[in-house]
């Protein structure tokens, strides 16, 4: 099963919901791994948005699991790309192609979806116009407030930054300029005492 | 809809103000234009704002709002613009038939509940008749910082299309008026297509023009965040009632042409309002005691809410029944 029910947290955490079919001119469908089954599931409840739909997935570990069924749903264009960064180009293209009336669905793990949300907003859909449902993994892109680097696919915490080594706590605090959460220190106050790393939500 | 935040007191600040203009500008529309008694500067204002006018008529208070539709850009004078309406409740007949060049007057600070999104990156504007009147704000505004905007702006007749000329003139690339009497109508569905991601759509005008956009943006899949819309209603008359109000414990008669708010107001009690138009939410008063229907009209309060009879907008709903007792 791929859902996962986040606990209720701070006001700053992202919250997601199920996906819906909308009425639109297109449809821009981005998903990652196991979102490819929030897309079936939606085109369980309407498959005729597909004709006009355009969608781009990152199979990540998943490989080639759900590609041969996404296809059978018949999208307009279906793009399979091997990560995000390479597919941003597309998106961003897409988007600025793009007219009033684009229905955006986002769906898989919370770095896609928070990245490629900041795509659609830089191009003047608003937030809360972008439906998003969470599949997968619970790893987090997580942001080194220290450093500012950004290291993706995070599970433990804590955690070590990928950019300047420091032992970073996972916070729930969101930004959704970066798309990614804040880590602080956990060994400020005194370093060298870090906690031993636990799995997310375990 | 959220509880609207609650002042002090009734209303905005209010600005004593000279009439310094009136210009007719067709068989029932006229420009006011005002300036401040104390020569200070106006406070500036975000077009999209209004301001309510206090009209004294004959020892009658009428508080009736009208967009600011002069250039938010000039401090040195505030303008409306006013349709007479005939089979209306006697404010817009005041303006036009009682006030002159030189009256003092009393008016409010401008409250906007019709403001431009700014992160926009278009602008479409749709102006039915007298709706016309933010539009002139929001285009002055737009043209000062250079925003992408367009104006689609029916009327009724040429002779009735006013600041068409104006408009035309100076965008005249920017600006389509159609006209009901050579059954020209803005063609929505084209209109909406192929707009580019990000575009606002903005529409004043009677209700059933505010419905139709709403409708059809949404049948298009545009975001309601990008469809703006305001439309003050106006009090309609019906059958007086009696309301208690239980804080101030007195019982009150409400006539039938005054409103609950206008009641309230008469007898003396202060009660929170900014809009009079059932758009923005301040009179929200709570229901203590009803036996009886509600005549619900407002914009602000939700279906459940209007439902439940534990709340009224009084600055355009009623009531018709045995008892009210309200919290005020």
């Amino acid at each position: 099963m791929s859902k996962f029910q986040f606990p209720e947290s701070i006001r700053s955490r992202p919250v997601y919901g199920t996906l819906e079919p909308r009425p639109g001119k297109a449809h821009l469908m981005i998903a990652d791994a196991e979102g490819a089954e929030a897309l079936l599931d939606l085109a369980a409840q309407d498959a005729s948005i597909f004709r006009a739909a355009h969608i781009i997935y990152i199979p990540k570990a998943t490989g080639e699991t759900y590609v041969d069924r996404l296809k059978a749903l018949e999208p307009a264009q279906f793009y399979v790309g091997p990560t995000y960064e390479a597919s941003v180009q597309r998106i961003r293209r897409v988007l600025s192609d793009a007219h009033m009336g684009l229905q955006v669905y986002l769906t898989g793990t919370e770095g896609l979806m928070g990245q490629a949300q900041n795509e659609a907003m830089t191009a003047g859909i608003p937030h809360s116009a972008i439906q998003t449902e969470h599949r997968g993994s619970v790893a987090r892109r997580m942001q080194c407030v220290h450093c500012k680097g950004i290291t993706e696919d995070v599970m433990t915490d804590p955690f070590v930054c990928s950019h300047c080594g420091l032992n970073l706590f996972v916070r729930d605090h969101y930004s959704r300029r970066l798309a990614a959460f804040q880590g602080v220190r956990v060994d400020a106050e005194d370093p060298g005492n870090v906690p031993e790393p636990v799995e997310l939500y375990k | 809809m959220s509880a609207a935040p609650q002042k002090a007191k009734a209303g905005a600040e209010k600005i004593e103000v000279e009439v310094s203009a009136i210009v007719p500008l067709n068989d029932l529309v006229t420009r006011f234009e005002f300036t401040r008694r104390d020569g200070l500067p106006f406070p500036p204002f975000s077009a999209g704002a209004h301001t309510v006018v206090e009209m004294n008529d004959d020892g009658r208070t009428r508080l009736n709002p009208y967009s600011l539709m002069s250039d938010p850009a000039d401090s040195s004078k505030y303008a409306i613009s006013v349709r007479r309406d005939d089979e209306g409740r006697g404010g817009s007949l005041f303006m036009h038939r009682k006030v002159k060049v030189g009256d003092a007057m009393t008016i409010t600070y401008p409250v906007n509940l019709f403001p431009l999104d700014l992160r926009g990156r278009k602008h479409v504007f749709l102006a039915g008749g007298i709706g016309i009147t933010p539009f002139m704000a929001m285009i002055a505004h737009l043209e000062r910082m250079g925003g992408a905007w367009e104006l689609h702006y029916a009327c009724r007749s040429e002779a009735l299309g006013t600041y068409v000329d104006e408009l035309t003139s100076r965008h005249p690339n920017k600006v389509h008026v159609y006209y009901d009497d050579k059954k020209q109508a803005i063609a929505l569905e084209d209109l909406l297509d192929g707009q580019p991601l990000g575009t606002h759509v903005y529409v004043c005008g009677p209700q059933g023009m505010i419905q139709w956009v709403h409708k059809t943006a949404a049948a298009h899949g545009w975001p309601d965040e990008n469809v703006h819309s305001e439309e003050f209603l106006a009090p309609q008359p019906g059958k007086p009632f009696e309301v208690r109000l239980c804080k101030s414990d007195i019982v009150i008669q409400v006539g039938e042409h005054e409103s609950l708010l206008e009641a309230i107001e008469r007898c003396g009690v202060e009660a929170p309002f900014l809009c009079r138009g059932g758009a923005c939410g301040q009179c929200e008063t709570d229901v203590v005691e009803a036996d009886g229907e509600f005549i619900h009209r407002d914009h602000w309060l939700d279906d459940d809410e209007h439902a439940s009879g534990k709340k009224i907008m009084p600055c355009v709903s009623r009531f018709v029944g045995k008892t009210l007792v309200l919290d005020r």
